[in-house]
């Protein structure tokens, strides 16, 4: 059976320490902004920790939730792309195809998340970033968008040595770089269309929901709400 | 009468050539910029997450709209047969053609990489692969294609008697190239009967058209889920205002061109009353499409267009927003709906008006949602950057160039037209 691939998020244990944002960077040559840059709104990060303040102060709480893409199963951003640059995978990801991408950029505008980027000027790495660049991965030129893509990647890398092993992928052999490095394993990948799956089991707990559903989108990731007050 | 009408043509005069260069090297400086822009990335402009459109789709729907003046306006004259229409309809329809050109560059303006629009059009290509027919984008550029090719027609169609006039009265070169523009033009009643037909048959097949180009740019719109912009209203009002600054653009092309060309005796005060009563009536209609939005909108008390709502009726954009009504509504309406300040003056300050509030209303319809999308942690806001503000002074002064270029190949004015409404009266 195609699997068809989601992400659990427990905010009970995300701490915002940012590891993820970092490690997804890293995998995937998302460009670094200078302080000036990233003032004018052009910092990339397909995967953020929104800081959010709840109550008034002194008696505040800090609550963060990490956002990446959602990967919508009726995701907007896919019929508005003119040349299928944005487009639903058998697998049930959002791809996007960076040399089909022209710019218009109307799927950022479509998506409800705020989750897609753009590259508005050629990328570029503080040194010596520019020498770790993953060969796994494109490095986008200017002028086309660019989200997360569940690391694609490590997704692909193992169904092929699963397939040369004649094995099946196993749940919890695949780790995007966010969930391999999260801590306090607040994000939990697998596939959904495998009810004994980890992320399955999380995704019909009753503490979870999905990030603006009322719009429809019916997203694969799920964040559990957190607990503690 | 004639000689008046094709002065303007025949002869030019040392302050043409200053205006054609002034014009020329303003939008040099515009092509510049966006060569500027090319080349360092579309990053030179101020657009930025999450406002990923601003100044380049405003120009565009702006001028989209502008381009609603003359064939509308032409096309419905035509069909009822308004006597006063004869010395109006080339000017409006000449209007619609140069705003459409401009209009088109600006999706190509505005693209991460404009060397590859062409991936728009539907060829086989080695790519294999078609245009996303359900993306609004494509149905855009098949839009405005239409719309542009239609639009020609309807300005070339009642040309070709008076390139045959020309033809009649140019010698050497230019004779030449009346001689081919005019198509063999005699005047046989038979070739009188073609055009006549051609003209009812053009008027009739473009204002279909036309509206639907102006509601397939609010699709661009209405289409995606965004707070504010998904909206059934947005088609019809979408029309109304492109008809609304159509008006008003015509008024004002009008009233430079009587000045410019001396028309004293053809652009009577008369047509600009005529014009000023139906801009009168566009500026209510849109004020209560505009009313209608807003009422819907804060009674529905949607959080998330809230957001949106209030971002512009009292808060960043308020500025801006009230600009626009009055703008659009207070000064329209006071000198428009007395009847003693409704002169030329009047008409055409309401419509450099009505042209500003305009502009202001598309740049509100798209920045403020596009900043105040649903999560509040990815909120942001837009500062035009001088390539962007260079560009769009640049269009302005393309268009007076691209009229007055116009004014030395043809009469601004109908010559048959006018003459044939002579005969009838």
């Amino acid at each position: 059976m195609t699997a068809r691939w989601g992400m659990a998020v427990d905010l009970d244990r995300c701490t915002g320490c940012s590891a993820c944002v970092v490690a997804c960077h890293a995998e995937n040559n998302i460009p670094t902004a200078s302080p000036d840059h990233a003032a004018r709104g052009r910092a990339i990060h397909w995967m953020r920790i929104e800081r959010y303040w709840d109550g008034e102060f002194p008696d505040v709480r800090l609550k963060f939730r990490p956002v990446m893409c959602q990967q919508c199963d009726e995701a907007p951003c896919e019929p508005v792309c003119p040349t299928y640059a944005s487009h639903h995978t058998a697998e049930g990801l959002n791809a996007q195809v960076y040399n089909r991408c022209i710019g218009t950029r109307y799927c950022a505008n479509a998506c409800p998340y705020n989750v897609r980027f753009f590259e508005f000027v050629n990328p570029a790495w503080d040194k010596p970033l520019h020498l770790q660049l993953n060969p796994d991965v494109s490095v986008r030129g200017v002028g086309v968008m660019e989200k997360c893509t569940f690391c694609v990647q490590r997704i692909k890398a193992a169904q092929l040595e699963a397939r040369a092993g004649g094995q099946e992928v196993g749940d919890g052999t695949i780790k995007p770089a966010c969930a391999q490095s999260c801590p306090a394993t607040a994000l939990v990948f697998g596939d959904l269309n495998d009810p004994e799956s980890a992320v399955s089991r999380l995704a019909r707990s009753g503490r979870g929901s999905k990030l603006l559903e009322e719009l429809g989108t019916q997203p694969k990731v799920t964040y559990l709400a957190r607990q503690t007050p | 009468m004639i000689d008046d009408l094709l002065q303007p043509v025949l002869r030019t005069s040392w302050r043409f050539v200053v205006l054609i260069l002034v014009l020329g090297a303003i939008v040099a400086a515009g092509a510049g910029a966006w060569l500027y822009q090319v080349y360092y990335g579309i990053g030179m402009a101020g657009i930025r997450w999450p406002v990923f459109w601003a100044f380049y789709v405003t120009n565009f729907v702006f001028w989209i709209g502008i381009s609603h003046a003359g064939t509308l306006v032409s096309a419905i004259l035509r069909l009822v047969n308004a006597r006063w229409r004869r010395p109006v309809t080339r000017c409006a329809e000449a209007i619609t053609v140069f705003a459409l050109m401009i209009g088109a560059l600006f999706p190509i303006i505005h693209l991460g990489r404009p060397w590859l629009f062409f991936w728009l059009v539907p060829y086989p290509s080695e790519r294999m692969i078609w245009p996303n027919f359900q993306s609004p984008l494509v149905w855009d550029f098949f839009a405005i294609n239409t719309y542009l090719t239609g639009s020609v027609l309807f300005l070339l169609l009642p040309l070709i008697p008076d390139f045959a006039l020309l033809r009649d009265r140019t010698a050497g070169m230019r004779q030449k190239i009346y001689t081919a523009l005019a198509l063999g033009w005699r005047g046989t009643p038979k070739q009188w009967r073609r055009l006549e037909s051609a003209m009812t048959i053009m008027a009739v097949v473009i204002l279909p058209v036309a509206v639907s180009v102006h509601t397939i740019v609010s699709f661009d719109f209405s289409m995606a889920p965004v707070p504010m912009w998904h909206s059934t209203i947005f088609g019809p009002y979408f029309v109304a205002g492109a008809i609304f600054s159509g008006i008003a653009a015509l008024i004002l092309v009008m009233a430079a061109l009587r000045k410019a060309l001396h028309l004293q005796a053809f652009l009577l005060p008369l047509h600009f009353d005529n014009l000023g009563k139906l801009l009168l009536m566009m500026s209510l209609l849109w004020a209560y499409f505009v009313f209608a939005e807003r009422l819907t909108t804060w009674y529905g008390n949607d959080p998330s267009e809230l957001a949106v709502f209030w971002a512009t009726q009292r808060g960043t954009y308020a500025p801006l927003y009230w600009t626009m009504v009055a703008c659009n509504l207070v000064i329209p309406v006071c000198l428009l709906s007395i009847s003693r300040l409704r002169t030329i003056t009047g008409c055409a300050i309401a419509s450099v008006s009505v042209l500003i509030g305009m502009w202001i209303e598309r740049f509100l319809i798209i920045v403020p949602a596009l900043g105040h999308k649903y999560l509040p942690y990815s909120w942001g806001t837009y500062r035009p950057q001088p390539v962007e503000v260079v560009i769009t002074v640049s269009t302005f002064a393309a268009m007076v160039l691209l009229y007055a270029l116009f004014s030395k190949i043809a009469p601004v004015i109908s010559v048959w037209e006018l003459r044939a409404g002579e005969r009838t009266r």
